[in-house]
C-alpha cells in the first residue's frame, strides 16, 4: 500500500512516471485487451452523439455532416412521439417496479415457508427458466396463445361462445399482456434474491418471537419483512435508476411490430432504433438517443447518491 | 445458536410449532403449482404445435391436442437446411468464441483491477464505472460501429460490442480481493512473473466464479438476436436467434437464401408454416432446454455472490 502511495506521487516528475509505468508494465499489458475493447466499444461510440446535432450524410461521415444545431431535438419534441413515449417508458416501468417487488417479497417468503423444502427447490427451478429464454422465442410463446386465427385464446373464447379478440391491433390489451410477460420473465430471478436474503434473517428473532407469543403473520409483519427492507430499498432503487431505458426486447418482438399497437407499446429505446433502421431519420433518432442518454445518466447517478446513504456497499460508486 | 443452523434435521421443539398450518400449505401449493403450469404451459404448447400437421393447425388452431401429429416441419427444415446449417454454425461460433475472449479479457481485467498495488488501479476502475453510467446509445454506437470501425456485416459485432460487462468484472474483481496477497507475494519470491502468477496461481483458484461468469456469458451470446438484427445485412449471415425473428412474418426468407431455389417453389404450394416457426423456436431453445438442469445450480451461487461491491 504504502510501495503504491509512494510511486503514485512519484508520477510528477517525468523519470518517475517511467519508472512507474516500466515497474507495472506486466500488469497493464494484461488489462490491455480490455481496455482497447472499452475504448473502441464504450468511449469511442460517445463520438457519435455528436450526430444529434448534425445532419447525416453517409458520404460526408460522422465528423463530415453538416451542423444544424438543435434542429433534430426541435422535430422530436415538436411531435407528440416525444411525450407518449417518455410517457410510456415511465409508466411501464414503474408498473413493472411496483409488480416486481411485491410479487417477488410475497413469493420469497412463501416459498420458505413451504413444509417441503424439496418442492420448494422444484418450483424455484421451474420459475427461473423463463429468464433463459431470449424475447424472440417468448414472442413465439405469445403468438401460439394471442394469434388472431389460430391461437389458443380465440379459439378457446370461439368455443365457450365469444367473440375472438384481434390482440395484435388492440393497444388497449397490451398494458396487461407485456406486464404479465415481463413479470412471467423475470420473477424467478428476483425471487432467489430475496430468499438468498430471507437465509440471512437469524432465527433467533423467531424463537424470541414465538416465546412472546406472535403469530405468523405478526412474525413476518415484524421480523420478515423489515429484514427485508434494505434489499428491497436497494433493488427499488436500482431500477429506478434504469426508468428511462425499456427493455428493447419485450417491446419489440412481443408486439411483433404491429402498427396499431404503437401506442401502447412504443417506448424510447424502440422508437429510436425504428428512427435509426426503419425510416432512416438518424439525425432524430440520435437526437431521442442523446435525451435518453443524459436523463437516464442523471436518475442513475441520483440513484446511486441515494442508496450510497442508505445501504454504502450496494451503491455502484 | 450457530449449532442449531448447522444441524437442520433437529429443529428445536420451538421452532416446530412455528409451521404453517397445513391449510395454508396446500393454499401456498395450488398458488405455486399454477404458476409453475403458466411457465411450462405456453413451450409446451410450442413443443406440440411443432408436431402438429398443417391441416390441424387450420382445423383447430394451435391446440394442445392436435387432431393429427407430424413431423412435416422439421422436414421442411431438414430438407432446405442449408441456411439452418448456416445459422447454427455462426451462433456456435459467436457462442464460442465470444464466450472465451469475453473470459479472457474479463478475467485478465478484474484482477489486474483487483491489484491495490497496481499504479493505474483507480484510475482505469473510474474508467470502468462510468460507462455503466453513460453510454452512447445505440445510434451513436451503431453509427461509430459501421462507418468507422467498418462492423457492419461482420460476425465480429456479434462478438466485440457484448465482449467486456463491467458488472462480471465487479463480481470477478470481488473474488479475486478474497485471495490473500501473501500467495502472490510468496509467488513473486520464487521468482514467478506478473502472467506467471495469475495463469497458474490466480486463475486456479478463482474457477467457481469463473464458471458462473461463463454460463452467464455463454447464454447471452447463445441468445443474442439484437446485434444480428442490427448488424448483419446479408440475410445468409444471421445467427439462428435473429433467423427466428426474421420468420416472425414469413418462410418467405428460406426460399431466398437457400440454395436450391427451384425445390423450395416445388415446396412453397404446401410448406408448413405455423409449425416450420414453432419448429425452429424449438430447435433454438433446445439446447438452453438441455442444459438449464446443470447450470441452473451455477446461478443461484452467482446470484449470492453478485450483490457484492469490492
Amino acid at each position: 500500500m504504502k510501495q503504491s502511495a509512494k510511486y503514485a506521487g512519484g508520477a510528477y516528475n517525468k523519470a518517475g512516471f517511467l519508472k512507474t509505468f516500466k515497474k507495472n508494465l506486466p500488469l497493464t499489458l494484461m488489462a490491455l485487451p480490455a481496455l482497447i475493447v472499452m475504448f473502441l466499444f464504450r468511449y469511442l461510440p460517445m463520438s457519435g452523439l455528436l450526430l444529434a446535432f448534425k445532419r447525416f450524410s453517409v458520404r460526408k461521415g460522422i465528423f463530415g455532416s453538416d451542423w444544424v444545431g438543435l434542429n433534430n431535438f426541435q422535430f422530436l419534441f415538436q411531435t407528440s412521439d416525444a411525450w407518449v413515449i417518455t410517457r410510456n417508458t415511465i409508466c411501464y416501468n414503474v408498473l413493472f417496479i411496483l409488480m416486481d417487488l411485491i410479487l417477488a417479497v410475497a413469493m420469497a417468503i412463501g416459498l420458505s415457508e413451504l413444509l417441503r423444502k424439496r418442492r420448494a427447490k422444484i418450483y424455484q427451478t421451474i420459475f427461473m427458466a423463463p429468464y433463459f429464454l431470449s424475447w424472440v422465442v417468448v414472442s413465439f410463446m405469445a403468438f401460439s396463445l394471442f394469434s388472431v386465427d389460430d391461437g389458443l385464446f380465440n379459439h378457446l373464447l370461439a368455443y365457450f361462445g365469444f367473440q375472438g379478440v384481434d390482440w395484435y391491433s388492440e393497444p388497449g390489451k397490451w398494458p396487461f399482456i407485456l406486464t404479465f410477460f415481463q413479470i412471467w420473465k423475470t420473477i424467478g430471478y428476483s425471487t432467489v434474491m430475496y430468499i438468498s436474503s430471507l437465509t440471512g434473517i437469524s432465527n433467533d428473532y423467531y424463537e424470541a418471537a414465538i416465546i412472546d407469543g406472535a403469530t405468523k403473520w405478526q412474525q413476518i409483519k415484524r421480523i420478515t419483512l423489515p429484514c427485508l427492507k434494505p434489499m428491497m430499498i436497494v433493488l427499488t432503487i436500482l431500477a429506478i435508476g434504469r426508468i428511462f431505458y425499456a427493455d428493447f426486447g419485450l417491446f419489440f418482438q412481443l408486439p411483433r411490430n404491429s402498427g396499431p399497437l404503437y401506442p401502447a407499446t412504443q417506448v424510447i429505446d424502440t422508437y429510436v432504433y425504428r428512427a435509426l433502421k426503419e425510416t432512416g431519420n438518424v439525425g432524430m433518432a440520435a437526437a431521442a438517443s442523446l435525451y435518453q442518454s443524459i436523463v437516464g445518466f442523471v436518475m442513475v447517478v441520483g440513484a446511486n447518491l441515494v442508496v450510497r446513504r442508505i445501504e454504502p456497499d450496494s451503491a455502484l460508486f | 445458536m450457530k449449532l442449531f443452523k448447522k444441524v437442520p434435521e433437529m429443529p428445536s421443539d420451538d421452532l416446530s410449532i412455528n409451521r404453517i398450518s397445513k391449510k395454508t400449505n396446500a393454499v401456498l401449493n395450488l398458488v405455486f403449482l399454477l404458476w409453475s403450469l403458466a411457465c411450462v404451459l405456453p413451450l409446451a404448447l410450442v413443443v406440440i404445435v411443432s408436431f402438429s400437421s398443417e391441416q390441424s393447425i387450420f382445423q383447430n388452431g394451435y391446440s394442445f391436442f392436435p387432431s393429427e401429429w407430424s413431423l412435416d416441419a422439421y422436414r421442411f427444415f431438414f430438407k432446405l437446411g442449408d441456411q439452418l446449417i448456416r445459422s447454427y454454425g455462426i451462433t456456435i461460433f459467436v457462442t464460442v468464441v465470444g464466450t472465451l475472449f469475453s473470459l479472457a479479457i474479463t478475467a485478465m481485467f478484474a484482477y489486474v483491477l483487483s491489484r491495490s498495488d497496481y499504479a493505474y488501479n483507480r484510475l482505469f476502475t473510474l474508467l470502468m464505472l462510468f460507462t455503466m453510467l453513460f453510454n452512447g446509445g445505440i445510434v451513436a454506437t451503431y453509427m461509430v460501429n459501421t462507418q468507422m470501425l467498418g462492423l457492419g456485416d461482420s460476425v465480429w459485432a456479434l462478438i466485440l460490442p457484448m465482449s467486456l460487462n463491467a458488472f462480471y468484472v465487479i463480481v470477478l474483481r470481488t473474488f479475486y480481493k478474497s485471495i490473500p496477497l501473501e500467495i502472490i507475494e510468496a509467488a513473486r519470491i520464487d521468482g514467478a512473473g506478473e502472467f506467471k502468477t495469475f495463469f497458474s496461481i490466480v486463475l486456479p483458484l478463482s474457477k467457481p466464479g469463473l464458471a458462473t461468469i461463463g454460463m452467464f456469458t455463454t447464454i447471452a451470446y447463445w441468445n443474442d438476436w439484437f446485434l444480428g438484427m442490427l448488424y448483419i445485412v446479408d440475410q445468409k449471415k444471421y445467427p439462428v436467434q435473429t433467423l427466428l425473428w426474421s420468420m416472425q412474418n414469413s418462410l418467405e426468407f428460406m426460399k431466398q437464401s437457400s440454395a436450391n431455389a427451384l425445390e423450395y417453389a416445388e415446396m412453397a404450394a404446401n410448406a408448413p408454416t405455423d409449425s416450420g416457426r414453432m419448429a425452429l423456436t424449438v430447435l433454438v431453445v433446445l439446447p438452453i432446454l438441455l442444459a438449464y438442469p446443470f447450470f441452473q445450480k451455477y446461478f443461484v451461487k452467482g446470484l449470492t455472490v453478485g450483490g457484492v461491491k469490492g
